[in-house]
């Protein structure tokens, strides 16, 4: 079994409209030091082992479902977990 | 003339559109549930707008992956017209049959108003019974209709005159170069986030999105005239 954690951002090149807002109210809070708010999602899943490639396989459902590559960035980490 | 109007979990224009089409354009219209594996027995297709499966993950991303989406894709494909207003158009971007992407408004808000439209290009099957440039009258509804697309993209929108409505005036969410509905290259499927079907009476505050259906059946009668 694989724990599976996705990290969706919007790309560098897109303005996060969201992100530049949380900025502002981190600055009007003195934390002046923030330069940039970059507000992504956090997926988990659980995936069973076949004999698909685990990271073929998540490549391609970040490629085709969970993140719009248009404007959107992914990472992701895979972590190998017993079953209870 | 026989409109679709698909419905999927979420949709709530649905009724709007086949208002439009029944009661105020006059022709057939006809629910069909987002599990439906045929369309070959309608003309066009409309996309209604909503929050189909909730907007989870991103607005229209489950959605595409309905079964009626096939037959959209093939009605596509055959040339039908193919209209997504709102979400529909969310669904057309996600589903890849129109080039883009949404982002949220950049005030974070929803907006629900009127708003005012330059139709940029009236020689499509959407849009001939208006004027070129005309400025029209028509709501928004939306949290997500900031429009995005890269650089080599929006030049080869304007090089093919895919951009056939943009904002008049101010841009309410500040969509890329005040873009509000495109067409593909092949100019049978239209995307826009204004809803026309909520403009089709004087009651309802305008009647200026009458013409884009109106203009829809004009293309499909010239186009059948021939073979009759």
């Amino acid at each position: 079994m694989y724990k599976v954690k996705v990290y969706v951002t919007l790309r560098e090149s897109v303005l996060d409209p969201q992100g530049t807002a949380v900025k502002g109210a981190l600055h009007s809070l003195s934390y002046t030091e923030v330069q940039d708010v970059r507000i992504g999602k956090f997926m988990e899943l659980i995936v069973a082992k076949s004999e698909r490639d685990i990271n073929k396989l998540v490549r391609e459902m970040c490629e085709k479902l969970l993140a719009n590559t248009v404007i959107e960035d992914y990472r992701y980490e895979i972590e190998e977990v017993v079953v209870q | 003339m026989k409109f679709a109007v698909i419905v999927f979990p979420g949709s709530h224009c649905d009724v709007d559109m086949y208002h439009a089409i029944a009661d105020e354009l006059g022709e057939e219209a006809e629910y069909v549930w987002h599990d439906a594996a045929n369309l070959d027995r309608f003309d066009a297709i409309l996309l209604p707008g909503g929050f189909s499966y909730g907007d989870y993950l991103r607005s229209g991303a489950i959605a595409r992956f309905s079964n009626v989406m096939n037959a959209v894709q093939k009605a596509a494909d055959e040339g039908k017209p193919i209209l997504g207003v709102c979400n529909g158009f969310q669904i057309l971007l996600e589903a890849g049959l129109l080039p883009g992407a949404m982002r949220r408004n950049n005030s974070l808000k929803f907006i629900c108003r009127p708003v005012s439209l330059k139709v940029e290009n009236n020689e499509t099957m959407f849009t001939s019974a208006y004027k070129q440039g005309e400025v029209i009258t028509i709501p928004i509804a939306h949290g997500e209709g900031n429009y995005y697309c890269d650089e080599q993209t929006l030049k080869r929108l304007m090089e093919n005159r895919q951009i056939v409505f943009r904002y008049h005036g101010e841009n309410p969410n500040g969509s890329l170069d005040g873009i509000a509905g495109i067409v593909n290259e092949k100019g049978n499927v239209l995307g826009m986030m204004p809803h026309p079907e909520r403009a089709v009476d004087p009651l309802l505050g305008s009647a200026d999105g009458l013409r884009l259906f109106q203009s829809i059946v004009k293309y499909w009668r010239e186009t059948h005239a021939v073979t009759a």
